[in-house]
């Protein structure tokens, strides 16, 4: 008989659905069925069942085959390997489980290395406005039960989040907001016409690269120079902007959600913190928060274990073992790899391999690269070692943070059929790495 | 003033975090004890002895002991790190963090320097020949205490972040700059006397840049109220006056908002 | 199990009235007990003091806030180019951040001073299971978690329709759900208000939209806490915190406990907590001329034998302030523009978090530090009065040495008003320089263990060294019979124990992390029988207005660290 799971997590973007329904085949080995979800969770869940996936960890030989081990071998590969680096560094985690997250920060603790997260190449610039002016947010309950006006900058849930306007922003009628779509605004900042830009009343199509003089144009208004702007900002006309604006300081709830299009163009950092700091002013005058759209379904987790661990979300500096150091720009990823400042690479769920620059995997692909990830991947194949492990969501459960830091408890569908989690094989290598320490000392 | 001289006998594999290369950490030290100084590669904790020869004394005190630096040390960070006083001469470029909440004294790189130079300084001097790259004079991150006093001139190009959150102290940029001058700064003055791409003086409260190439982009919230004439790094110009930034918070002195400057050079 | 005793030290245990005599302390098991065998490991306390371990009424330590703090502020743990707080590296994991510690550094902080079990003051229901993933990250200490409710949509309902049963049994499906042990409110009504920019800075403010009063909902809070029979009364952050004038504001609160009699089986006397009072106790119009009310405010607290309180001692450090109290946040902030956090949360509460430093040359600042000392210094009953710094809003846990010396020692307080910049006007608005009182090391036991045990209703656990209680003890090098001339021997003392037992396992041994036992999740576990209503408005909400499912929103028992219940029947 088959059975059917409720309330499953979907693990594929930051909206981290947890009204998922599989249906699965009474030997708990094959997904048969998947409802409300998008169709790109959908294939998460089928390829969980896939004939093709890898269930042995395999190493590399001298021919430059793969060759199938056993997890012990690929944890004492892995062990050795890291006590023996100078500065490892482990990079990941947008498909992986808090559990998974801790367990990495006790293993590069022990092994002495870097640490570091998929925030690094995307929502790393939000984290550092956090840092620099603060966050001023809310649950994705309140924009539903209260927003009146949402403004989407930078980003486009269309195609990045597909079910985030329809769950959480702008279509759901929730307690003060019984009208949904109707009672609401839309704003879309956006250099591109986007499929979100299509549903919007306003799009504002700002001239690509210069968010921060539009934002700027916003706070003038807030801080009574609203006279002292010029004709056209950024490319859009005065009257516009005072349009908006009004629009703005009117909200009885404002939110507005800024993805990519402002951490990955000029300024960064700056384009957040500056946002931030117009939703401080807009407070002045009305309610308004802001959030960040992260991407994987737990890419909020790694920032939030690693706070309460070492204080600080990413880029992590462990190599002193009895303190951590955190400066992106010299400790991040990318900044290490392109500068050739590490000696051995652990991709873990995500691909290195497709994302970094090349001249950074280049230089990564000089020393030992081992990839933990369920699939076969860029960073999988490229890599000395890869061993499998288990799909958080689909063969384990765990607990995940929404893109609001909301936790989501998940659940296993499938039997891992022999499968270690990410947690559980961390957890080894640790232990292994705690053995070669103490023989050290 | 004594010298220690010190002169690159052995590149690290990676890079090499030279914290201890400061006159107070020389001063009063043998060659053999300056040379137990430790020094990280990664988690490996060298001396400096396995990389540098040592020739020279070092003074009594910091003030009295300069240091030269010899051979390409480009991968080595951390050179005058929390220094109060004396004098550091690196005859090559130098990776990041060079100066790094220097308090006093002074440093010279006869090539380029990296990130982070001078971050979160709060006197003395640093002069680099050549470039340098992003966040000169800025804060560590998430502090809203800068760069709060001495000189830091370049004279070369610079990259992106200068005097980020700034509170105090002078920047002199002889070259061009990216983007972003004085941002989140509540005080202190940047010269840059090339270039500027644009967001100089972007959520300042206070803070004066005087900028002597072109400003490509403006930001809005800048407004010019006339034009004036003022002395800058030893010599007198006319500027166009701008203030600012009209959308952050402003603070009053004696019933008078204190408004942020550009200066443009005419 | 192994069993030890403790010799020859001078024991304060006011929970079995040992006023710092001579006396061994028996340990089996893990727990207190009359005597053990020869066989029994011997650990020497000639010379020193022996108290239980510490308990901490009210300190936030794990959970979304606390870890935003974290997160947000990198500088707390490098403050120019210094590790600030030091590297410590004692056991199994490092150490972080001075203000806001990393879990690790809070356990092990903790232990170090003599605390065994801390109670987080701030548990929002919906991230209850961030809150235990960090409670399982925390070594050594015991820890539970006070649910929010002075802002939930639920008890607002029920209050309003005075549907006490209801109300009752919703609270505690939601101390299940949450694994929380007891109903905190923050800022009622205020935060709800806040999430239309808006606030109730008195208890009768009505709150936007739900037709209800701050002063309805502390007393229908109030209600079901007696109702139910809970292990600790409700634990309140009242309305107006933070700012001048205020101590009216926070009379009219502790008038609300008035008439209502207490009903639990815990040995628990007070109907209400009044936490950080000295927020709570501010005079004056405007910032100009504040004052203190600590002795207006502690005269009521004196006659009214229904009311405990913790201090929120200001330690004059740049900390980090963190409350489910949004409004003051925001306002906070735009009085010293550093960076601000905040986060509404759907239904229930919201918080914020706003860096600060109290500085010793700012007027109010010195007066903050005057009123706080000034509550336990008016005390008349020190089992009432318990010190905390509202970790870490008016300064950070680590702290609590120096709050002790600041206590039993005026000299140490007057060499403190003697660094401060406006000595004589912190002098002028406060009556802390008149104040000659020095506590005893019975009394700083009695504010430190026994009275916050008791007023949690958990002193047959903690905070005693009865027969019975778990074996928590803190030996401090410390010799009642000959107390240092120099305070600052005093705080050297209580910073770093001689021996931190953690049931009946030595944790702590000269001042340095020897061992890390397991250790618990406290919570509250009402059994009663099902209501049928509230299950209905639960699944209505869930299926309205949440944005997870109710399926996943109880935290699962996997999540749950060692979970220990305390029971109530609820018939």
């Amino acid at each position: 008989m088959p059975k059917v799971i409720e309330n499953v997590g979907c693990p594929y973007c930051g909206c981290s659905c947890d009204d998922v329904r599989v249906t699965v085949s009474d030997d708990g080995k094959k997904v048969l069925e998947v409802e409300n979800v998008c169709a790109i969770g959908t294939e998460i869940f089928k390829h969980g069942s896939s004939d093709h996936r890898i269930r042995s960890p395999r190493l590399r030989q001298p021919d430059g085959s793969m060759k199938d081990i056993t997890y012990e071998e690929a944890i004492e590969w892995t062990a050795q390997h890291l006590h023996k680096a100078k500065k490892p560094l482990m990079y990941g985690f947008g498909s992986t489980n808090c559990e998974g997250q801790a367990a990495a920060a006790r293993t590069m603790e022990a092994a002495g290395g870097m640490l570091d997260n998929c925030a690094t190449i995307c929502h790393g610039p939000s984290f550092l406005a956090i840092f620099d002016n603060g966050y001023p947010t809310c649950t994705l309950g309140e924009v539903k039960n209260r927003a009146d006006v949402i403004v989407y900058w930078g980003s486009n849930p269309a195609h990045a989040h597909p079910r985030h306007m329809s769950r959480y922003s702008i279509f759901p009628r929730g307690f003060f907001t019984g009208k949904g779509q109707k009672k609401r605004t839309v704003i879309v900042i956006d250099p591109r016409y986007t499929d979100t830009a299509n549903v919007a009343d306003y799009h504002l199509q700002v001239k690509q690269g210069h968010d921060y003089e539009l934002f700027n144009a916003f706070r003038m208004v807030i801080h009574g120079h609203a006279a002292d702007i010029p004709d056209e900002v950024a490319g859009i006309k005065k009257e516009q902007i005072l349009e908006v604006a009004e629009i703005m300081k009117n909200a009885r709830f404002g939110t507005t959600f800024f993805g990519m299009g402002l951490t990955h163009s000029d300024g960064r950092n700056h384009n957040i913190d500056i946002a931030i700091s117009l939703t401080r002013d807009l407070n002045k005058v009305a309610k308004w928060t802001i959030m960040a759209m992260r991407g994987h379904y737990n890419i909020a987790g790694p920032g939030v274990v690693w706070s309460w661990t070492f204080g600080f979300p990413y880029c992590l500096d462990l190599t002193k073992k009895d303190h951590a150091h955190m400066n992106p720009g010299e400790t991040s990823s990318v900044d290490m790899a392109m500068r050739d400042e590490v000696d051995m690479f652990i991709n873990i769920g995500t691909d290195a391999g497709a994302h970094f620059p090349i001249p950074a995997v280049k230089h990564l692909k000089k020393h030992p690269w081992v990839t933990i990830d369920p699939s076969v991947c860029m960073a999988s194949e490229i890599a000395d070692l890869h061993i499998p492990v288990c799909i958080c969501g689909v063969d384990t459960g765990g607990i995940v943070y929404r893109m609001d830091n909301v936790p989501i408890q998940f659940r296993a569908v499938l039997d891992p059929q022999g499968l270690l989690t990410d947690e559980e094989l961390l957890n080894k290598i640790a232990d292994r790495l705690d053995e070669l320490n103490a023989q050290e000392a | 003033m004594e010298t220690v001289k010190m002169t690159l006998v052995q590149q690290p594999e990676l890079f090499l975090e030279c914290y201890s290369v400061t006159p107070d950490k020389f001063a009063g030290k043998s060659l053999a004890e300056i040379a137990d100084l430790p020094a990280h590669e990664g988690k490996v904790q060298w001396k400096l002895g396995d990389f540098f020869k040592f020739e020279g004394k070092s003074g009594a005190t910091a003030a009295d002991t300069k240091i030269v630096v010899n051979g390409d040390v480009r991968r080595m960070k951390r050179f005058g790190q929390q220094m109060t006083d004396g004098e550091i001469v690196i005859n090559s470029d130098a990776d990041m963090y060079i100066g790094g909440w220097m308090r006093g004294g002074k440093i010279t790189v006869k090539g380029n320097a990296d990130s982070f130079l001078g971050i979160a300084m709060e006197g003395g001097e640093i002069l680099i020949e050549g470039d340098a790259q992003n966040h000169v004079g800025s804060a560590y991150r998430g502090d809203w205490r800068g760069m709060s006093g001495g000189l830091i001139r370049v004279k070369g190009k610079a990259g992106n972040d200068i005097g980020t959150a700034m509170t105090g102290g002078t920047i002199i940029i002889e070259g061009d700059v990216f983007i972003h001058v004085l941002t989140h700064a509540e005080g202190g003055t940047v010269i840059i006397k090339g270039d500027v791409e644009g967001r100089v003086g972007g959520q300042l409260v206070k803070g004066d840049a005087y900028i002597f190439g072109n400003l490509l982009y403006p930001l809005p919230g800048y407004k010019m109220i006339g034009t004036v004439e003022k002395e800058v790094d030893g010599a007198t110009y006319t500027f166009d006056q701008y203030i600012g930034d009209l959308g952050e918070r402003k603070m009053t002195k004696k019933g008078e908002i204190i408004y942020g400057n550009i200066y443009l050079k005419k | 199990m192994a069993e030890l005793l403790i010799k020859n030290g001078h024991v304060f245990d006011p929970i079995s009235g040992i006023k710092g005599d001579k006396a061994d302390i028996a340990i089996k098991d893990g727990k207190i007990v009359d005597k053990v065998s020869n066989k029994a490991e011997v650990i020497d306390a000639s010379g020193k003091t022996v108290m239980a371990g510490g308990v901490d009424i009210h300190t936030h330590i794990v959970g979304p806030k606390v870890n935003l703090g974290r997160e947000m502020r990198p500088e707390d743990k490098l403050f120019r180019g210094d590790f600030r707080g030091g590297i410590v590296k004692q056991g199994k994991r490092m150490e972080m951040g001075f203000s806001i510690p990393s879990t690790w550094k809070t356990g092990y902080s903790y232990a170090r001073l003599g605390y065994t079990y801390a109670n987080e003051a701030a548990m929002p229901p919906l991230l209850a299971p961030h809150v235990h993933e960090e409670i399982r990250d925390t070594p050594i200490i015991d820890v539970s978690a006070m649910p929010v409710f002075g802002n939930n949509w639920f008890c607002f309902e029920y209050i309003k329709n005075k549907e006490i049963e209801n109300n009752a049994a919703y609270i505690a499906w939601l101390l299940n759900a949450t694994k929380g042990i007891g109903i905190k409110v923050v800022n009622p009504g205020g935060t709800e208000a806040w999430a239309w920019g808006e606030n109730c800075t008195t208890i009768h403010d009505p709150v936007p939209y739900f037709e209800i009063t701050p002063a309805e909902i502390v007393k229908g809070l109030i209600d079901a806490n007696e109702y139910l029979g809970l292990p600790h009364s409700v634990h309140i952050h009242g309305n107006n915190l933070g700012n001048p004038g205020n101590y009216k504001d926070t009379i009219d609160t502790l008038r609300l406990a008035e008439g209502v009699k207490t009903k639990n089986k815990f040995g628990r006397e007070q109907i209400l907590h009044n936490t950080h009072l000295q927020f709570h106790s501010y005079k004056g119009n405007s910032w100009a001329d504040f004052e203190s009310a600590a002795k207006e405010v502690m005269d009521y607290v004196n006659s009214n034998k229904n009311i405990t309180v913790d201090m929120g001692q200001v330690t004059l450090d740049e900390t980090t302030t963190m409350t489910a109290d949004g409004p003051f946040e925001y306002h906070l902030n735009q009085l010293n523009h550093i960076k601000w956090a905040n986060v509404d949360v759907e239904l229930e509460t919201g918080s914020g978090i706003v860096p600060y430093i109290y500085d010793k040359n700012i007027k109010v600042c010195g007066i903050q530090w005057a009123i706080g000392l000034e509550i336990a210094l008016y005390a008349k009953d020190m089992m009432r009065v318990h010190i905390t710094t509202d970790h870490p809003n008016a300064g950070p846990f680590t702290r609590y040495p120096r709050v002790i010396k600041w206590l039993m020692s005026q000299e140490a307080r007057e060499a403190t008003l003697d660094t401060m910049k406006w000595k004589d006007k912190v002098i002028a608005a406060s009556n802390i320089a008149s104040m000659d009182r020095e506590l005893d090391l019975y009394e700083i036991a009695m504010m430190t263990r026994a009275g916050p045990a008791k007023a949690l209703g958990l002193s047959n656990m903690f905070g005693s060294l009865a027969k019975g209680a778990d074996a928590n003890v803190a030996i401090y090098d410390l010799n009642p019979a000959k107390m240092p001339s120099d305070p600052e021997l005093i705080e050297e003392a209580f910073s770093n124990t001689a021996y931190t037992l953690k049931e009946g396992v030595v944790v702590v041994k000269d001042k340095k992390i020897v061992a890390e036992p397991h250790k618990y999740t406290i919570w509250t576990k009402v059994n009663m029988p099902d209501n049928a209503q509230v299950m209905h408005d639960i699944k209505e909400k869930f299926a309205r207005n949440y944005t997870v499912n109710l399926e996943n929103y109880a935290v699962f028992d996997e999540h749950v660290h060692n979970a220990r219940a305390i029971e109530v029947e609820v018939a």
